[in-house]
């Protein structure tokens, strides 16, 4: 099978790669919502902290 | 004494360092399980003798339905748990999974559409499968919605996981679809009593990639957990030496 064959997806490229596009976006997506969650609450709770020692 | 462990998993602070420790566990197989699923669905897997290439979507498209109702029932349960014991771990779990529950909902309903367009000739269908399917989205979506407009926290919980613990009704008839109306989704060919209908060429990627998501399903979890329990806890004591480590 050559490289050109494989991307054609024997015709169905323009379904099978979307598919697999979106996918993979939704995964990425995912990791970096959920980081974004954590780094977020973390710095919020360290401003607490903060805020705390000062009074 | 032999409960203790079960009371421990109630504990903020537990539950925190327990998610830490417990992420790239789960994180790292996922992502090896992922590409390995990908690399055996997109070219070790034979074409299929009537779908030719186009029936290789099932390796994105049946894992993130998978996905879906994984995370639904999970959200119920936990929820359930919550509301029942009290439990406001239990809680923040249920709230860690609407987000990532809506967005493989999102996926599994588009990337089915992708698959539909050149073998049903048709991207939508007014079908049993799709139409419930597309309820659990918005049950997602209700679910993070209602959450969102309740300021007090444990009234969103209870709220919110009334809402939870109604939809789960909706999983079974999602997965039990295609066998009690005349849909023109296809019955499941993976779990079937006698058993897959498929060579092991070509079902050894799909479990594959259903271990990768469901791992990496615990991966986000964990992690949103965390998020979830260091922004409800953010004035206790424990929060302290977390954050400023």
């Amino acid at each position: 099978m050559s490289v050109s064959e494989f991307f054609a997806m024997g015709g169905y490229a323009r379904y099978v790669w979307p598919s697999y596009a979106l996918v993979l976006g939704a995964i990425v997506l995912n990791i970096v919502w959920a980081r974004r969650a954590l780094k977020r609450a973390r710095l919020e709770a360290l401003r607490r902290v903060a805020m705390k020692d000062a009074t | 004494m032999a409960w203790t462990w079960f009371h421990r998993l109630g504990s903020p602070p537990y539950i925190y360092s327990l998610a830490a420790r417990l992420t790239p566990w789960f994180a790292w197989p996922a992502a090896l399980l992922t590409v390995a699923g990908l690399y055996g669905g997109l070219v070790l897997a034979p074409p299929d003798y009537q779908q030719g290439d186009g029936y290789r979507i099932i390796y994105v498209h049946v894992p993130s339905a998978w996905m879906s109702l994984m995370v639904y029932t999970t959200m119920a349960v936990s929820a359930a748990v919550g509301l029942i014991w009290r439990i406001k771990v239990a809680h923040a779990v249920a709230a860690s999974c609407a987000a990532i529950g809506a967005s493989f909902t999102f996926a599994a309903l588009a990337t089915g559409s992708l698959w539909g367009a050149p073998m049903w000739g048709t991207y939508w269908e007014w079908d049993p499968r799709l139409v419930s399917e597309l309820i659990l989205l918005f049950l997602f979506l209700g679910y993070m919605g209602l959450r969102s407009a309740i300021d007090d926290v444990q009234r969103a919980d209870r709220v919110s996981a009334v809402l939870a613990i109604v939809g789960v009704i909706n999983v079974p008839i999602i997965h039990f679809s295609v066998e009690w109306w005349n849909s023109l989704h296809q019955t499941s060919s993976v779990f079937k009593r006698a058993g897959p209908a498929m060579p092991p060429s070509m079902l050894i990627p799909l479990l594959t990639m259903f271990l990768a998501f469901t791992l990496m399903f615990v991966a986000l979890l964990l992690t949103r957990l965390r998020a979830e329990v260091l922004s409800r806890e953010r004035s206790a004591a424990w929060v302290r030496d977390v954050v400023s480590a």
